[in-house]
């Protein structure tokens, strides 16, 4: 069975007048359907850009991405995008912004109808009472709430999150993790996001990738993340496994991210291996493995989904 | 505390300024052999203008207010045409880089030229004074809302388009729920900077053609040697630019929408 999404060799590169700049170099990944994959790594290392070219706002230099079966060509409502800054139209009520969306994808549904989802997906966030209210009247937190009631409205086929907890405090972040978790669990719609967040990460996601430090960034590493779903936070950060994967993924961050580039800063295009890819998979399956000795039924639960992936 | 601050910042000043202005004025026309009616002689000979605003004793001699009447009603045309023709050229000037490159040279170049000098144009184009007055006052107020409108097209933040393209909106449906409400405010301080100026060749375009206004009347009364009423045109002129800016700027307030 093929993936949900396939992301195959996706290169962008900018002309420059330096000469042309990798930002992203052969960055494969499958991602199957109803799967939650975080993508962390350092700022400004083309996580964004990665996530921009799903997206279809920036365009793909070279590489392919397959969504259910049909290939990513240029932005669509297909793929439900929640900003950073959550991106409302400041002249629209909250009701408005949803609204805006939904009328697009649901042209064919009544009004009432449209008018109902709207109401329905604002609720589903808890803004039942402010729907109505301007962006300036919201907090940052309620905003990116409507963010992602805007994003779940469409009814993508998968969800597109960048960083969208980015500019919360720590409380309304915690929040709106919670949020959007129960929201996901309510369809498990497929959702890919990036963050630099690693406790969000790992709470939210059921893959971390790693991405390698730019110019030329590319997957690092993936980690499995096998915590059970409903997940709980505090349940969670008391799981024996918690704080060894967090290690894990910060001493990739702090060491590893920068390797390739501490070895050799000018590599030539390395012609992309398959292997690799295989290699490195293995490998963060193997790190689950030995990480989580004492929980071996969820590795289990979750090995097959691997091994088809690999 | 504050309130007697208010009082001297809001009323004293500004009556003190106007006093030293009168005081300027009524010195200068004592002066020995100046033509300069003094502030008395204007008053006395405003009197029945400004008392019976709206009076009409003939063609010539008719109440301030009535003059300004006439001329608001000119402006107004003339105004509403060039909103109506500046607003979709701005938006294509923010829209496509093409139109830029074609017409933004042209643009530079009419936009500095004087009501005076298209005056004579209007007249040889439509023939008639009154058509040739709105041509002249369109044609001259038009510029700040074309500049400004396509500025602000400009301007409108990618995170807006980002979220026109990712919902797939047509092109029509970006202009007029994306753009346009982007746009607006500045817009609107294109519409406030053309009222001005449509205001002020208002005035150039009466004194040309005769059309009755506030800026015909000024003229024809030099032609009659009532300096008296040249002044009593220019406080009304100053006066009634001045509140129009003043409402536009209550509806441009109303209109920032970020």
């Amino acid at each position: 069975m093929s993936a949900y999404l396939t992301l195959s060799r996706l290169t962008k590169i900018y002309p420059t007048p330096k000469g042309p700049a990798v930002i992203v170099r052969d960055f494969d990944l499958n991602v199957d359907k109803g799967e939650f994959v975080c993508l962390i790594g350092h700022s400004g290392c083309g996580k964004t850009t990665v996530l921009s070219m799903l997206a279809g706002l920036t365009e793909v230099t070279s590489g392919v991405m397959v969504l259910a079966g049909k290939e990513i060509n240029g932005p669509g409502p297909d793929r439900g995008m929640v900003f950073q800054s959550p991106c409302l139209l400041p002249w629209l009520t909250a009701f408005g912004n949803v609204m805006l969306g939904v009328d697009q994808v649901y042209y064919t549904a009544s009004r009432a109808e449209r008018h109902d989802l709207a109401e329905y997906y604002l609720s589903l966030v808890g803004l039942a009472d402010a729907m109505h209210r301007k962006p300036t009247e919201l907090s940052q937190g309620m905003r990116q709430r409507v963010g992602i009631a805007r994003a779940f409205a469409l009814a993508p086929k998968m969800l597109l999150l960048d960083e969208p907890f980015g500019m919360l405090d720590s409380l309304t972040r915690f929040e709106l993790q919670k949020v959007l978790l129960d929201l996901w669990g309510r369809d498990q719609k497929t959702a890919f996001m990036v963050t630099h967040d690693v406790d969000e990460a790992l709470y939210l996601s059921d893959r971390i990738v790693m991405m390698t430090n730019g110019p030329e960034a590319e997957v690092g590493e993936i980690l499995n993340v096998h915590f059970e779903r409903p997940r709980d936070r505090k349940e969670i950060m008391e799981h024996p496994d918690y704080y060894r994967l967090r290690e894990h993924l910060i001493t990739f961050l702090e060491e590893r991210a920068y390797k390739k580039s501490d070895i050799s800063p000018k590599t030539p295009p390395a012609a992309p291996s398959d292997d690799r890819i295989v290699n490195l998979a293995a490998r963060s399956e193997d790190d689950a493995n030995k990480l989580s000795p004492g929980h071996s039924e969820c590795v289990a639960k979750r090995a097959p989904r691997t091994l088809r992936r690999v | 505390m504050t309130k007697n601050r208010y009082n001297i910042d809001w009323v004293v000043l500004p009556l003190l300024g106007g006093l030293a202005m009168i005081g300027i004025w009524a010195l200068w026309s004592s002066l020995p052999g100046t033509n300069l009616p003094s502030p008395l002689k204007t008053w006395e000979a405003s009197k029945l203008y400004i008392l019976e605003p709206f009076a009409k004793r003939g063609e010539l001699d008719q109440g301030i207010l009535r003059f300004t009447w006439y001329s608001l009603v000119l402006v107004a045309k003339g105004y509403l045409l060039a909103i109506v023709i500046g607003t979709p050229l701005g938006l294509l000037l923010g829209i496509s880089a093409m139109f830029t490159k074609s017409f933004d040279p042209i643009i530079q170049i009419l936009r500095p030229v004087s009501p005076l000098a298209w005056l004579p144009l209007g007249l040889v184009l439509f023939q008639k004074s009154e058509p040739a007055a709105l041509f002249t006052i369109a044609v001259c107020s038009m510029w700040p809302t074309v500049l400004n409108t396509a500025v602000g097209v400009r301007s409108v933040p990618q995170d807006y388009l980002n979220v026109a393209r990712v919902l797939k909106l047509s092109q029509t449906k970006t202009l007029f729920k994306v753009l346009i409400p982007a746009t607006m405010p500045y817009m609107f301080t294109g519409f406030r900077l053309s009222l001005g100026i449509a205001w002020l060749v208002i005035v150039a375009a009466e004194m040309l053609t005769g059309v009755p206004g506030v800026g015909g009347f000024l003229w024809q009364e030099y032609n009659s040697l009532i300096y008296e009423h040249i002044i009593l045109c220019i406080l009304t002129i100053g006066f009634v630019g001045f509140i129009l800016d003043r409402l536009m700027s209550l509806v441009e307030s109303r209109f920032k929408t970020i």
